[in-house]
């Protein structure tokens, strides 16, 4: 995190030792495009306090442990898709997960899906690049997670 | 458009409105619906700044040619590469890989390579996979991005060349202005 302060203030520096001028634009542009998508990230914010509160961590691992492989996948790639975390505490959960005994496949369609598939990204998504745009990638995120969920079980001997 | 807008604020004003009076009454859901939304905005508001002014420097200094040549039509499989290896490096999550990679798209990045780009950031950046071995081990990072990297690619250029094809402009009238200037 502290490298990306590091290298901003870098740059911006640099930027502004070379042309005061292009780097003041530079900001107005960073702030006008701040403001602008601020709306879309507030409603991100929003979807994702509320999503977090209904789906409690212990909902989460009963759902994804019991039951047979492919309701296993299909559950966590509902969570994977419906939640956003980040990396620091998806795979430290994925982690306890693994050691209670849930396959690695469900956990690989879980974070393939965490990492691509964006319900509540959506408001941002669609404000930047079109809502066929954003349906169509998601679609195709969900499904390159089922097929990196089934080489998971593959190579670690889960199914087949 | 304007009743969208309406809708859009008396929703937040409700939200609002409720994680007060949630606060105000002790209604304990609301507290931590509230107490989710203020760590995540936290979280987000660390970065974005500096996502949003490395954005207006990349706006200002690079030029149309460069992304052209690198991430454009003509750049073909090196293309992709950069597109990879710039997913890779970013920092954060989507979110903040749609405000660059509209950058990108806005000085004539080709569609598919900009489709292959927020995938990457999604799945191989590099901090987070190596965060995830010590979690996962090796093998089962290996194994998700040995698969999930080639067919990435092959869904972006898929999806890029068929909404090409078909004329579709994902960048609306409303940002437009900002990106051309």
């Amino acid at each position: 995190m502290y490298y990306l302060y590091i290298a901003t203030g870098l740059a911006l520096l640099l930027s502004f030792i070379i042309d005061r001028e292009k780097t003041l634009k530079a900001v107005k542009i960073a702030f006008k495009r701040f403001v602008n998508i601020f709306p879309a990230f507030l409603g991100m914010l929003i979807l994702v306090s509320i999503v977090l509160f209904l789906i409690p961590d212990k909902l989460f691992s009963n759902y994804l442990g019991k039951n047979n492989i492919f309701i296993g996948i299909l559950f966590a790639s509902f969570f994977g898709s419906i939640t956003l975390m980040p990396g620091f505490i998806a795979f430290p959960l994925c982690g306890i997960l693994l050691k209670k005994g849930v396959l690695y496949m469900v956990l690989s369609a879980f974070s393939t899906t965490l990492m691509m598939v964006g319900v509540l990204t959506y408001p941002i998504e669609k404000e930047y690049f079109g809502v066929r745009l954003t349906i169509l990638r998601n679609i195709m995120s969900l499904f390159i997670a089922f097929v990196v969920a089934v080489m998971t079980g593959v190579f670690f001997r889960e199914i087949f | 458009m304007k009743r969208d807008n309406s809708i859009k604020i008396a929703g937040i004003s409700g939200y609002l409105l409720f994680l007060i009076v949630s606060l105000v009454f002790g209604f304990n859901p609301g507290k931590e619906i509230g107490s989710n939304f203020v760590s995540f905005s936290i979280d987000m508001l660390k970065l974005l700044p500096c996502a949003f002014i490395l954005i207006g420097l990349f706006e200002v200094w690079v030029k149309r040619e460069t992304v052209e040549r690198h991430f454009g039509e003509e750049s073909g499989i090196r293309g992709y590469i950069w597109a990879l290896l710039l997913g890779g490096t970013t920092v954060g999550g989507l979110y903040v890989s749609f405000p660059v990679a509209y950058s990108l798209y806005g000085k004539g990045a080709k569609l598919s390579i900009i489709l292959t780009y927020i995938g990457a950031s999604g799945i191989c950046r590099l901090p987070m996979a190596i965060f995830e071995t010590s979690f996962m081990g090796i093998k089962f990072t290996i194994i998700r991005l040995m698969v999930s990297i080639p067919l990435v690619i092959l869904t972006s250029i898929a999806l890029g060349d068929y909404l090409t094809k078909r004329n579709y402009h994902p960048v609306k009238g409303k940002q437009r202005e900002g990106c051309e200037e």
